[in-house]
C-alpha cells in the first residue's frame, strides 16, 4: 500500500466496516468485486442501498453482481482507471466543487496535482475511458454533492503497471472532496487473504521491520540490533516478483516458503517454474502438496487455522483471536513452533558464522505459547503495544493502533491529522497498460477470483461442497465475441498469450465488455495464471494482472 | 426519536424509547417475552403471535414484536389468558409438524421444541392433515425440510435484508403456503449464493448445513469461536467439534464485522482441514539423506522422515548457503494465511539469524 503512505503517511484502510457501510452516503467502488472477494462487506453495501437508500458508484469493466444495485456503473475499459479518476477531478474542480477548506488546512501539493488535472477534461477521459461525458458529469456531481463518501477498492486498483498512482488518485479524490478522517469516508482499500494486513504489519515486507520501521533507517536498524543481538542489514531487500526471477539468475539460492504457493499465484507460471527449478534449495512448509511442492526440496507439514492459537489482523486493522479448536492432525505441528524449531537450531550450530548475542533481550527462541511472541511484539512494534492477549481472550478485539494495555485502538485513521502531517496531493498521469492487444493478440485479459473459490483454489479445491458448485474453471466471453471466434455450440476456448495457452470452459455472459476476456487461477489445469504479464509497478512491484493481451479461439470438446 | 415513554412490564415500570416495539424495549430491559417469527438482527415480522402480551384498555393480545410503545402502556406477558393463546398458537404448529423430534437435527437447537417444552405442549391435542414434502438435498450445502418449516419467514426476511438477494419468498396462501427458491426451483438455480443467513436464523430444522447432519447433538459439541480464515474481512466464526472433526460451523453473533452472519466459504468452506491430501509428516529428497548433491532440475524421489531428522536438514542447509554465499542469497516467503505471530517469527527469523530483508509474502498477487 505505497500509495497511502506516500499520500497520508499510513498505507491501511482508514475507516471501518462497520463505520464506512452504516454512515457513508455514496460508496464509490473501483476495482473491487465486492460482493465475491469481501461477500460480508459486499452484503453491507446491499443494505446501506437498500435500506438507508445509500448511494453507490461502480467502477468497473465488468458487470459484477454490485451494479444490480449501483445508481451508476462507469463501465471503463480495463487499465484506464486513473484516466477515469483524473477526469472525474477535472468536473469536480471546474465546477468549483471541491472542499476548499480541507484543502488549504491539511493538505500540500493542490497546485501541482490541478495542473496536471488540466489534461483530462471530460472528452480526453471519455476517449481514453470508453465512459461517456454525460456519465462522468453525473458521477462527478453525484461525489461532490453528497458527503461523505467512501471510497473502496482492491486488487482492480492495484494490480497494474500503475497501481501505485491509482492509488494516490483516490487518495487525491477523497481529499478534494474532504472526505478523509471523518465517519463514513475514508480511502478503503480491502485487503485480499485473510491475514496480509498482518503479515505487512508483522514486518513481512522487504522494507519495513514490524509496525513499519523502515530498514533504512539507521535509528530502527539499532533498535533491532540491540533488541535481537545481531547486525541488521540497512539494505532494502528483495520482494517475491523479484526473488524468483532472482532464483533463476542464482542470485538467491535458497527459498524458505510458508505456505505460500507461488506457482498458482505468481504472474507467467511457465517463467516461475523454470526459476523454481534453478533454485538450489527450497523448504516448503505447507498443509497440502500444492502447485508448488513438485519444486521443493524439503516439506514440512504445518497445520491449518483451526489448529493452532495466535491472532489475525482483518482489512480494517482489527486484531482478533484465533483459537484452537483441533488437535493437529498426524505429526504436523503449527507454523510458529516450526520456525521455533529451525531458529534453535540456526543459533546453536557450532560452525554457523553469524554470530548473535544471546543475552541480548529478544534474541532467544524460548516460546512455549503464542502469547509470549505477541509480549515480544508489544515492546518492539508501537502499534501493537496494547494488543494483550489477556485482553482477547476477555472478548475484546481492537483496531490498531493500540498504544497501551488501556487503549480502546483506532477505528478512524487521520481525525484531524494525517500521520505525515499534511495530505500530500500527488500529480499523476495516466500511462496505457503495459502490453495492449493487437492483430496476433486482439484481447485483454483481466483475471481474479469467484465467490466459491480462493486465491490458489488450495484450500477450496479441497472443500467438497465449494468444487461441487463451482468444479471447473470457466473464461468469462462477451456473446459478440463469442459469435465471432465462431463458439456456437461448442463450449470450450483456447485462450493464449506470450507466454502460454490455456483451454478451458467458455462462459458467454455480458459481464464483460466486447474485447475482453475474464479468468481465475483457482483451477491448475487452466490457471490464468500461465498467461499474464510479468509487467511490475516500479514502486510497488505489484504485476498487471488486470491486463494482458490474448488470442482466443474455440476448440473442439 | 430519542423521546421517553414510562410503561410497565409485569408490575415493573420501565423507560422505553419512542419508536421502539414493546418486545424491543423488554429485551433491553432483561424482560423475558417468549418469540418464533422474530430475530433481533431482522425486521419485525408478526407471523407466529408468540409474542402475544395481554395490554390493559386493549380488546384483543397484541404482537409485543409489532406493537410501538406508548407512554404509560400496561403490560403483562405472562397473563393467564396470555399462556392459554401462547399454547393455542403452538399447538396449531404442532398439529402439522413431523413431530420427529427423537431424529431431528434440530433438538437441543430448535426454538419449537423449546417453547413446547415451556408450556407443555406436545401435539396430539388436534388431528389435522400433515404435509408430506420431499425432503430437498440437491445443494451441497443446505438441506430443505418443509415439513419442519413453520412459515416464520425468518428465512426470508434474512435472505433479502442482510444478504440483499431475494433468494426465498413463501409461495402460495394458507396450508398450501411453502417456502420456495427464485421462481419457485431450488436454492441452486435461485439467485441465492449460499451464504446461509437463512440456516443461521431458521428456528426449526426446516434449513439445516447437510456437513451437519448425524454428526452429532449440540450438547456432544465443543464450540470454539475463531476467525476465518479466508478473505480479509476477518468474520468471527464458531467451530463445532466433534472426535477432533469439525461437524459444523456457524457465525459469531456479537462479532464486530459480522454480526453472526458469514459468507459461504466461511461457513461451509472448511472441510478442507480434513481432506486427505494433508501433509501429516515431513519429507525431504532422497539426494538429500544420502549427502550428495542435487543433479540438474530433476529433485528425485521424497523420503518420509521425523522432524528432527527434516529441521536439523533445514537448519544445517540455511547456515551453510548464508555462510558460503553471503545472508542475501537467502529469500523467504512469509504468509497472508498464517498468524500475526507466525509472520513475526519469520520476520525475526530473516532478519536476525540469515540476516537479510529478502523477506515478502502475496500482498502484491
Ligand atoms: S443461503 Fe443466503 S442467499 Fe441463499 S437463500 Fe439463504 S440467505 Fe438467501
Ligand atoms: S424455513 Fe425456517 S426460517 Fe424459513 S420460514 Fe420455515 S421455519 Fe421459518
Ligand atoms: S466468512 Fe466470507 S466474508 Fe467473512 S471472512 Fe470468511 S471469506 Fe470473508
Ligand atoms: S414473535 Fe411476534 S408474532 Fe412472532
Amino acid at each position: 500500500m505505497a500509495g497511502l503512505a506516500t499520500a497520508f503517511g499510513s498505507g491501511a484502510m482508514s475507516n471501518s466496516i462497520e463505520d464506512v457501510t452504516q454512515k457513508a452516503k455514496v460508496f464509490f467502488v473501483i476495482g473491487s468485486n465486492t460482493t465475491e472477494q469481501h461477500p460480508i462487506i459486499g452484503m453491507k453495501i446491499r443494505q446501506a442501498v437498500r435500506q438507508r437508500n445509500a448511494l453507490l458508484i461502480v467502477a468497473d469493466p465488468r458487470q459484477i453482481p454490485l451494479v444490480d444495485f449501483a445508481t451508476l456503473h462507469l463501465q471503463h475499459k480495463p487499465g484506464t482507471d486513473l484516466a477515469l479518476l483524473n477526469g472525474l477531478m477535472h468536473i469536480i474542480l471546474k465546477n468549483g466543487w471541491e472542499d476548499k477548506e480541507f484543502i488549504a488546512e491539511r493538505t500540500e501539493g493542490f497546485e501541482e496535482f490541478k495542473a496536471v488535472l488540466e489534461h483530462y477534461p471530460p472528452h480526453v477521459a471519455s476517449e481514453i475511458t470508453g465512459v461517456s461525458e454525460d456519465l462522468l458529469y453525473e458521477a462527478a456531481q453525484l461525489m461532490a454533492t453528497n458527503k461523505p463518501m467512501a471510497a473502496i477498492w482492491a486488487m482492480g486498483i492495484t494490480q497494474h503497471i500503475k497501481g501505485v498512482h491509482n492509488v494516490l488518485a483516490l487518495a487525491n479524490l477523497q481529499m478534494l472532496l474532504g472526505n478523509i478522517g471523518i465517519p463514513g469516508g475514508g480511502v478503503n482499500p480491502l485487503r485480499g487473504q485473510n491475514n496480509v494486513q498482518g503479515a505487512c504489519d508483522m514486518g513481512g515486507l522487504p522494507n519495513v521491520y514490524p509496525a513499519y520501521q523502515p530498514v533504512t533507517s539507521e535509528e530502527a536498524a539499532k533498535k533491532f540490533s540491540q533488541a535481537w543481538g545481531a547486525p541488521m542489514s540497512t539494505k532494502v531487500g528483495m520482494t517475491v516478483t523479484e526473488m524468483i526471477p532472482a532464483a533463476k539468475a542464482g542470485h538467491i539460492k535458497a527459498l524458505y516458503i510458508m505456505a505460500e504457493d507461488p506457482i498458482m499465484s505468481d504472474a507467467d507460471t511457465n517463467h516461475v517454474r523454470t526459476c523454481l527449478e534453478a533454485c538450489e534449495f527450497i523448504v516448503l512448509q505447507e498443509i497440502f502438496y500444492t502447485e508448488t511442492a513438485p519444486y521443493a526440496d524439503v516439506l514440512l507439514p504445518g497445520v491449518s487455522f483451526a489448529e493452532k492459537c495466535g491472532t489475525f489482523t482483518n482489512t480494517e486493522r482489527r486484531i482478533q483471536l484465533v483459537r484452537q479448536a483441533l488437535q493437529p492432525l498426524g505429526e504436523a505441528r503449527p507454523d510458529w513452533q516450526i520456525l521455533t524449531e529451525v531458529a534453535n537450531r540456526i543459533l546453536t550450530n557450532p560452525s554457523g558464522q553469524r554470530k548473535v548475542d544471546t543475552q541480548a533481550p529478544y534474541a532467544r527462541w524460548d516460546y512455549q505459547h503464542p502469547s509470549q511472541i505477541m509480549e515480544e511484539i508489544n515492546a518492539l512494534a508501537p502499534s501493537y503495544a496494547g494488543v494483550k492477549y489477556t485482553r482477547l481472550e476477555r472478548g475484546e478485539t481492537f483496531q490498531w493502533p493500540v498504544l497501551d494495555e488501556n487503549h480502546p485502538g483506532t477505528p478512524i485513521l487521520h481525525v484531524g491529522k494525517f500521520a505525515r502531517g499534511l495530505g500530500k496531493f500527488s500529480a499523476v498521469e495516466y500511462i496505457p497498460p503495459a502490453e495492449l492487444p493487437d492483430e496476433n493478440y486482439p484481447f485483454i485479459l483481466s483475471t481474479g477470483r469467484v465467490l466459491y473459490h480462493w486465491h490458489g483454489g488450495e484450500l477450496t479445491r479441497r472443500s467438497q461442497g465449494l468444487l461441487e458448485i463451482y468444479p471447473k474453471p470457466l473464461i468469462e466471453i462477451h456473446p459478440e465475441d463469442a459469435e465471432r471466434i465462431g463458439l456456437n455450440g461448442r463450449r470450450r476456448v483456447r485462450v493464449t498469450s506470450r507466454r502460454g495457452s490455456i483451454e478451458a470452459e467458455a462462459w458467454i455472459t455480458d459481464r464483460v465488455l466486447p474485447g475482453m476476456i475474464y479468468a481465475n487461477f483457482h483451477f491448475p489445469e487452466a490457471s490464468a495464471n500461465v498467461l499474464t504479464h510479468a509487467a511490475l509497478d516500479p514502486i510497488s512491484k505489484i504485476p498487471e494482472f488486470k491486463v494482458c493481451a490474448v488470442r482466443v479461439e474455440a476448440v473442439e470438446s | 426519536m430519542m423521546e421517553k415513554a414510562t410503561i410497565t412490564i409485569d408490575g415493573r415500570k420501565i423507560q422505553a424509547r419512542y419508536g421502539q416495539t414493546i418486545l424491543q424495549a423488554a429485551r433491553e430491559h432483561g424482560i423475558y417475552i417468549p418469540v418464533l417469527c422474530d430475530h433481533p438482527a431482522l425486521p419485525p415480522e408478526g407471523a407466529c403471535r408468540i409474542c402475544l402480551v395481554e395490554i390493559e384498555r386493549q380488546r384483543t393480545l397484541q404482537p409485543a414484536c409489532t406493537f410501538p410503545v406508548s407512554e404509560g402502556l400496561v403490560i403483562y406477558t405472562h397473563s393467564p389468558k396470555v399462556i392459554e393463546a401462547r399454547k393455542f398458537s403452538l399447538e396449531l404448529l404442532l398439529s402439522d409438524h413431523p413431530l420427529d423430534c427423537m431424529t431431528c437435527e434440530a433438538t437441543g437447537n430448535c426454538l419449537l421444541q423449546d417453547l413446547a417444552y415451556e408450556y407443555g405442549v406436545t401435539g396430539d391435542r388436534y388431528q389435522g392433515e400433515k404435509h408430506q414434502y420431499p425432503i430437498d438435498a440437491s445443494n451441497p450445502f443446505i438441506v430443505v425440510d418443509r415439513n419442519k418449516c413453520i412459515l416464520c419467514r425468518r428465512c426470508v426476511r434474512a435472505c433479502a435484508y442482510i444478504n440483499g438477494v431475494e433468494a426465498i419468498s413463501v409461495f402460495y396462501r394458507g396450508f398450501n403456503a411453502y417456502i420456495g427458491f427464485g421462481a419457485d426451483s431450488t436454492m441452486q438455480d435461485s439467485p441465492c449464493e449460499f451464504c446461509g443467513s437463512c440456516v443461521e436464523v431458521c428456528p426449526t430444522g426446516a434449513l439445516w448445513p447437510k456437513m451437519a447432519i448425524g454428526k452429532g447433538r449440540p450438547y456432544q459439541l465443543q464450540k470454539v469461536q475463531t476467525v476465518c480464515a479466508y478473505c480479509g474481512v476477518g468474520c468471527q466464526i464458531e467451530l463445532q467439534v466433534r472426535n477432533n472433526r469439525i461437524v459444523n460451523v456457524v457465525g459469531v453473533e456479537n462479532a464486530p464485522v459480522n454480526q453472526g452472519f458469514t459468507c459461504v466459504k466461511g461457513r461451509f468452506g472448511n472441510d478442507f482441514v480434513h481432506h486427505p491430501d494433508r501433509l501429516t509428516r515431513p519429507r525431504v529428497r532422497k539426494y538429500l539423506l544420502e549427502g550428495g548433491k542435487r543433479e540438474g532440475k530433476e529433485r528425485g524421489e521424497w523420503v518420509e522422515v521425523d522432524w528432527d531428522t527434516a529441521l536439523d536438514l533445514v537448519s544445517r542447509k540455511l547456515v551453510e548457503i548464508r555462510d558460503t554465499y553471503g545472508s542475501d542469497s537467502i529469500g523467504v516467503l512469509t504468509s497472508a494465511k498464517c498468524t500475526n505471530e507466525e509472520n513475526y517469527l519469520m520476520n525475526k527469523l530473516a532478519r536476525q539469524l540469515i540476516g537479510t530483508n529478502n523477506i515478502d509474502h502475496c500482498a502484491r498477487l
